[in-house]
């Protein structure tokens, strides 16, 4: 037995904060001291706040430990372990507590939380099936072996849920129409290709509750009929790979996964298909394409993959995070305590992935209809360094920005969709006064147009040309009539766009020129760019006062934009520099100041 | 199951459950635009030219791919409909040389007829252009990837019809391409030259090289032939000018080939026109072939058999008829044979 | 074909054997591509790795000239394993009884030992193919060119039988021709047995059909073949020869031997376009026009009659073949005269009852006709054998294992098979002189397993001298996987390195097809 569990988070956020070392340093110090018998060490999944990171949580001390370092490990073992006294430098401290918080419960990052789908994240170890099954694991599924297909589908549809992928699809109705669709070989399908930039809410799931997804999907196996699955995972996600497979292996050993399961005379095989890493294989039929060996590209639809999906025959598929909620849903009694959740049109709970300029980063996990500024302030702690909040954007490369005026929206599928924005898959990157709207436009332009399959021309060509607008625009060479070309490209690509991310594309564009026009008409009428992202529209100007005369600046510059006399004050010509800021880099009396000049707006165009 | 009923342009229209509105539109004689449609190929739905409105539903549809539904009222050149084709039709020519006066393709062009029809002489989109070489390493066709619009028909044909699955798309977004993997030249591919993608290329990105520069294709009679090698039958169009052949294509209607063609029957025509080909009856005269007339050469021949029939007997003959000539031919050589009193007649069939 | 090329696509199943159907007859892979894409079964017998072979869901390696032996195993699985229709054989065969005694001797197990292809796959093939509801066979040269190609048509009929596999869409014995009017020429009498329509020589009532129509008295005695008209030669009993569009030097098996006979011969007449290698041995050349420049039908390998229209006019002097056939008629003292190829046809069609419903009206209004088209209403037949067979019963035939007629041994260690690549065809005089397959491919390349050309000390395209007791010749070598160790393929289509100079001219004792699958050659670096 015992004396104490120490969870320390294993997942990708703590890694790269250098949780390894520490949980080297720590299983070091144990052996030296011999205390491994004592106290249990768990690589855990993600309990959400990566900001602080490395976590590690003692049990059932519950005291929660952050930012550690492996120098912080022979006092933690020394005091704490040994001596039983709580480390106070090491608790979380923040501007939002008077005093360090000990545990969860006092720490504002988790007070408006709902841990629904997270609830094992952090509190068991990954890799170990008996820890999920002591949690009330693989209950759901012997329960769903008991009924019949459509008794499940029809609990799944009185939950209300809707796919957590983005567009937010009836999940019931979904598995109704795969369980109707004729034919003996179904397939379920795992979409765990997360790839908006600045999302990892699946990662977490992944590492941090394998079973879940596995249980979810060998539901959605006994609803429709199936015996075979596939999980797509982007192969970037080594560690959620590992302890996938770590949990096949697991539930094949204990009869929950292979041939007559339980007893049932039914089968279930699950494969791992690993993802090159295209943003498009997020896309359903391009992710189908691709577990087929094709290359990734959408097809049409209809059909539906619920009627003609992997290899041409009825597909389920889902997202990671829809899986995950499944045996919530399906344990008994679960849907009575699901639906409590949520709004009229969105039930349950969201994993929102913070980034960008928010205090706390982190994954949180919050019920439908929380507002944004709920999710901004109270859980993320606001902007970081005290800025001004400007927009957050939901939703991803397919989403939109949403502006400080709509932070009470509530989060539900409707609301972020009137507003301009989507769902998605719960990326959440706030931006602060010094975010360019333009440029963040150009930048998921960007992102798009690389990432297009090439398939379907508005795609394509449409977002090319869209990104050569806006790339002009950031280099100052907007013109008047820039903003009706974007905005008639725009509605052509979603209108006539073969696939979900080609019709959605345009909507960071649409929603940054819907909320912040006038940023765009600085740009193309005074070439000013308010939050000094958009280098090309800088004058570079030498301060006389602090000008020594060095002639460094002059001779680092690549265009001989700068002239003057040695020991006397330089000058740069606007006509010729071109902003590539070397100068300022070489200055060493700060001379250089580099200041957004608004012109007068030119109306010869 | 029963005949589903629409309406496509306020025309009322009943088709078979699973008919596309492509299909259904073009029952009325409603002519929609398409570049990337194939009828041989899985749907496909990449170039959107052909999308139309549907009454209720959100975005336009593309009609190649979308099966009609009951009650469904669809416009085909409704405003929305023109503006998403036009801007399609901007797009590709924004990236497009517009070199047609030149172009091969000039006259049977989907892009030249569509931008006609919707008046699109240019592009008001500056921007990058492709600018990709000339892959021409290969003695059938020549690729010139600036001008494909990447349909996809090419990689279609060559992936579920052929088979050889040599090209695919590469790369991704703007720099998308059509072409072998690593961007190796066609001729180092597994390319087996079937020259199927040639005769569904929309647009003059793959031009067969023997044609090229000998004529137009308003000029071209096009001659009905049966494939001269293997037993399959395909039926072929030959592509002639002034008494001489300059291409061929598959007879798409084609019983047996439906479109379809192997390298030797889509390129290996111009043996017709070899130098080689016999041109005058030869005699052998000294172990050595000279010109004779047809006169000459027959009365020769007549006089010889005649000749052997009288020494030995019509058994001393045999005769060699061809699988490669014509029914009437063979019918006439068995004839000879027979009517000369021998049963000595034969070909290769079993070589 | 029983059945036509446009049901390959609704199979259930279809077993290939001996043909390379992807490189022989392409648009005829692209319908086995589509019935697999179908869900259909593909079973490929071959001993080379073919590209239908890497589609096939079971690819049967044989060795090369085992087919009874393989068909016969088939065979005795599905027997053994009841898979057989029992109401097909009871209704519409005779001698199942015999069949079933010889096959049992042919064990899984013993097939296995004979043809080097696992028991495993043979039972796993055999069900595949009597589980379909209608399977097709397609069969080309590698069923026929063997000294037992006989027994191989025979065997593959039987298989068929023994599933029902006749007489119904999408089913059959379908052996794919190789030559774009093999089945016309076939059909048109052009064969010492028989007239048009395989209407026999021998029958009384047939020669005075023909006789009448024709004016002339008629010869009952079957004629020579071809293969045998070359020792006939030396034998002295032909002294003269008309060939029309044929280039025996190269197509014969034995070349050398096909080459002294034509010097042999006291006349020689060639008609042709080009200046073939058989045309340099005549006496008399006489030049044609191609198909591009004649009107005329073809029928082709399912049956099917369609019309070829003339594009360009035959260049110089050079006539249609009708035409110098007719003058040459008139000189010698025949009564014709033809105002052109619809007549020839009319003429044909009214002594041929399979053709007699056919017209060039017909053939143009709809395309294409299958016979039988026994009358001018009739749509032509896209697959025989419904209800009955010609014969009445079909009958099956019990056929043993036999071995090619000649083996590897110490002095000859390797088998060399022939056949063609996709680019080439024939003798290549026509493909040779087409200037885009010519550069594609302009010589011959020796298939040998790398192992094979590591011990020769070959590498890639190194030239090597490849002899038999017929003779050598020197080309080279390609390293590849798709032949076993010990066995070399060659195309016949290149005059420089001319593989019928190698191959055997041992025939099928019946239907006197040389053995072109299959003789012992040596191999060694060349030069």
């Amino acid at each position: 037995m015992y004396e104490k569990h120490l969870m320390i988070c294993g997942a990708t956020g703590c890694l790269s904060s250098g949780s390894a070392k520490v949980q080297q340093a720590l299983e070091d110090e144990l052996a030296k001291r011999g205390l491994k018998e004592k106290f249990r060490l768990v690589m855990s999944g993600c309990p959400g706040f990566c900001e602080v990171g490395p976590i590690i949580v003692i049990y059932p001390d519950e005291v929660f430990y952050c930012r550690l370092k492996p120098g912080d490990i022979p006092e933690l073992v020394e005091k704490h372990l040994l001596g039983g006294e709580v480390i106070e430098r090491l608790l979380y401290k923040g501007p939002d507590v008077d005093a360090p918080a000990r545990f969860y419960d006092t720490i504002p990052f988790y007070q408006k939380q709902k841990f629904n789908v997270l609830h094992n994240s952090g509190i068991i170890d990954p890799e170990n099936i008996d820890e999920y099954i002591m949690r009330g694991g693989y209950r759901a599924f012997s329960r769903a072996l008991k009924m019949e297909p459509m008794e499940v589908i029809n609990e799944v549809k009185k939950s209300g849920l809707r796919g957590r992928g983005g567009a937010g699809f009836p999940t019931g109705l979904k598995w109704e129409f795969t369980y109707r669709a004729a034919g003996d070989k179904k397939y379920v399908v795992c979409n765990a290709d997360e790839g908006d930039p600045g999302a990892f809410m699946d990662r977490s799931i992944l590492e941090g509750d394998p079973h879940a997804v596995l249980e979810g999907m060998l539901i959605a196996a006994r609803a429709i009929g199936s015996d075979e699955g596939y999980i797509y995972c982007r192969a970037e996600y080594p560690l959620a790979i590992k302890r996938l497979k770590t949990a096949i292996a697991q539930a094949e050993e204990y009869g929950l996964v292979g041939e007559n399961i339980l007893g049932y005379g039914v089968n279930f095989k699950f494969n791992i298909k690993e993802g090159a890493g295209a943003f498009v294989c997020g896309e359903e039929t391009a992710l189908l394409a691709s577990i087929e060996g094709k290359r990734g590209m959408p097809r049409p639809r209809p059909p539906f993959p619920a009627n003609s999906g992997l290899w041409g025959k009825p597909t389920c598929i889902n997202n990671v995070e829809t899986y995950a909620n499944i045996p919530l849903i399906v344990r008994e009694g679960g849907v009575e305590e699901y639906v409590k959740i949520g709004t009229e049109g969105s039930k349950g709970t969201k994993v929102f992935a913070l980034a960008g300029k928010i205090r706390n980063t982190g994954l949180c996990e919050v019920p439908m209809g929380i507002t944004l500024r709920e999710i901004i302030f109270d859980i993320g702690g606001g902007i970081k360094g005290g800025r001004e909040f400007k927009a957050v954007q939901a939703g991803g490369p397919s989403g939109g920005c949403i502006p400080a005026e709509q932070l009470d929206l509530p989060v539900d599928y409707d609301s972020l969709t009137q507003a301009g924005a989507i769902m998605g898959s719960g990326g959440l990157v706030v931006m602060d006064d010094r975010t360019c709207m333009v440029d963040l436009a150009r930048y998921f332009l960007s992102f798009t147009q690389k990432e297009s399959c090439g398939k379907c021309i508005p795609c394509r060509e449409g977002t090319k040309r869209m990104l050569e607008i806006l790339e002009r625009i950031t280099e100052g060479r907007g013109e008047p009539d820039d903003l009706d070309r974007l905005q008639e490209l725009a509605s052509s690509i979603k209108d006539s766009a073969l696939c979900g991310l080609g019709q959605t594309c345009p909507n960071p564009v649409l929603s940054t020129i819907r909320y912040f026009r006038h940023e765009y008409e600085e740009h193309i009428n005074e070439k000013f760019c308010r939050a000094g992202v958009c280098k090309p529209l800088f004058e570079y100007t030498i301060d006389p006062e602090l000008c020594n005369g060095c002639t460094r600046c002059a001779r680092i510059c690549p265009v001989k934009a700068i002239s003057g006399e040695r020991k006397e004050t330089h000058v740069i010509d606007p006509e010729i520099c071109t902003r590539c800021g070397s100068c300022v880099e070489r200055c060493r009396q700060e001379a250089i100041k580099v200041t957004p000049v608004r012109r007068e707006a030119d109306v010869s165009h | 199951m029963s005949a589903i009923k629409l309406t496509i342009d306020g025309r009322p229209v009943e088709v078979e459950p699973g008919t596309t509105i492509l299909e259904a539109a073009r029952k009325l004689g409603i002519d929609i635009p398409t570049f990337c449609h194939d009828p041989e190929l899985a749907p496909n739905g990449a170039c959107r030219i052909c999308v139309v409105e549907v009454e209720r539903a959100r975005a336009l549809v593309a009609s190649c791919c979308a099966p009609v539904a009951p009650d469904m009222v669809v416009h085909t050149e409704s405003e929305r409909v023109v503006k998403a084709r036009k801007a399609i039709l901007r797009l590709i020519l924004a990236n497009h040389p517009l070199d047609c006066i030149t172009c091969e393709k000039t006259g049977q062009c989907k892009l030249q007829d569509y931008c006609y029809r919707y008046g699109i002489s240019e592009s008001d989109f500056e921007g990058e252009v492709k600018e990709l070489p000339l892959d021409d390493t290969n003695p059938f066709y020549i690729r010139d990837m600036n001008k494909c619009i990447l349909c996809g028909r090419c990689v279609g044909r060559c992936q579920e019809i052929n088979g050889a699955g040599a090209i695919d798309f590469i790369g991704r977004g703007f720099s998308t391409i059509v072409g072998p993997a690593f961007g190796d030249p066609i001729e180092e591919s597994s390319c087996v030259f079937c020259g199927m993608c040639v005769d569904v290329c929309p647009v003059g990105a793959l031009i067969p090289k023997a044609g090229v520069g000998k004529g137009r294709p308003w000029e071209v009679e096009k001659v009905k032939t049966i494939c001269p090698y293997c037993g399959t039958g395909c039926s072929i169009y030959l592509h002639v000018k002034d008494g001489r052949i300059i291409g061929a294509s598959p007879d798409f209607e084609g019983p047996v080939n439906r479109g379809h063609l192997c390298s030797k029957g889509r390129f290996g025509w111009d043996f017709v026109h070899s130098e080689e080909r016999l041109t005058r009856p030869l005699i052998k005269k000294d172990g050595v072939f000279v010109e004779a007339s047809w006169d000459e050469a027959l009365d020769l021949v007549a006089e010889k058999v005649r000749d052997l029939l009288n020494r030995y007997g019509p058994d001393s003959l045999m005769g060699l008829s061809s699988a490669k000539t014509s029914n009437e031919d063979n019918y006439l050589f068995q004839k000879l044979m027979r009517s000369l009193g021998t049963n000595n007649v034969d070909h290769c069939a079993r070589l | 074909m029983t059945n036509s090329i446009g049901e390959i696509p609704g199979a259930g199943a279809i077993l290939i054997i001996g043909s390379n159907t992807s490189e022989t007859h392409p648009v005829i892979s692209y319908r086995v591509r589509e019935a697999v894409q179908n869900g259909a079964a593909l079973i490929v017998a071959d001993p080379r790795v073919t590209e239908m072979a890497k589609l096939a869901d079971y690819h049967l390696r044989l060795r090369p000239g085992t087919d009874v032996a393989l068909l016969n195993g088939l065979m005795h699985i599905i027997i053994a394993e009841d898979l057989l229709d029992v109401d097909f054989i009871e209704k519409r065969t005779e001698g199942f009884e015999k069949l079933k005694e010889k096959v049992a001797e042919y064990t899984p197990e013993r097939v296995s030992e004979i043809t080097g292809v696992a028991v495993s796959d043979l039972r796993a093939a055999a069900r595949a193919y009597a589980a379909a509801e209608s399977a097709a066979i397609l069969y080309t040269m590698g069923i026929t060119q063997h000294t037992t190609g006989t027994d191989n048509v025979l065997s593959v009929a039987n298989l068929a039988m023994l599933t029902g596999n006749m007489g119904k869409p999408s089913a059959g014995v379908n052996p794919l021709r190789g030559q774009n009017n093999v089945q016309g020429a076939c059909d048109m009498g052009a064969l010492p047995n028989v007239y048009t329509g395989y209407q026999k020589v021998g029958d009384p009532q047939v020669q005075e059909k023909f006789s009448k129509a024709w004016g002339v008295p008629l010869s009952d005695k079957p004629g020579l073949t071809v293969t045998k008209s070359m020792d006939a030669i030396f034998d002295g009993r032909i002294k003269g020869m008309l060939i029309m569009g044929e280039n025996p030097i190269l197509s014969e098996a034995n070349a050398n031997h096909a080459g002294e006979a034509l010097e042999r011969l006291e006349f020689l007449v060639v008609q042709d376009i080009f200046m073939t290698e058989t045309a340099a041995y005549a006496d008399v050349v006489l030049p044609a026009a191609s198909y591009a420049e004649q009107l005329g039908s073809y029928t082709n390998t399912e049956r099917r009659v369609q019309l070829s229209c003339p594009a360009v006019p035959p260049p110089g002097e050079a006539r249609a073949d009708w035409e110098i056939l007719t003058d040459l008629a008139k000189r010698l003292g025949l009564d014709w005269s033809y105002s052109g190829s619809e007549a020839i046809f009319n003429e044909m069609a009214s002594l041929t009852p399979s053709y007699a419903g056919m017209s060039y009206s017909r053939l143009a209004d709809e395309k294409s006709l299958q016979w039988p088209c026994p009358d001018s209403k009739h749509p032509g037949t896209p697959y025989l054998h419904v209800g009955k067979f010609s014969r009445g019963l079909g009958q099956f035939t019990p056929v043993d294992y036999k071995p090619p007629a000649e083996l590897p041994d110490g002095e000859y260690p390797f088998v060399l098979s022939t056949g063609r690549h996709i680019f080439h065809y024939h003798t290549g005089t026509m493909t040779r002189r087409s200037v885009p397959l010519e550069q594609h491919r302009p010589e011959e390349f020796v298939e040998i397993h790398p192992e094979d050309a590591a011990k020769l000390g070959l590498a890639e395209g190194d030239p090597a001298q490849i002899s038999s007791r017929r003779g050598e010749v020197v080309a080279r070598v390609t390293l590849t996987e798709r032949v076993k160790p010990g066995h070399v393929f060659m195309t016949f289509h290149y005059h420089e390195a001319a593989a019928n100079l190698l191959t055997n001219d041992a025939l099928c004792p019946v239907a006197a097809t040389p053995e072109f699958k299959v003789c012992a050659v040596n191999v060694r670096k060349a030069g």
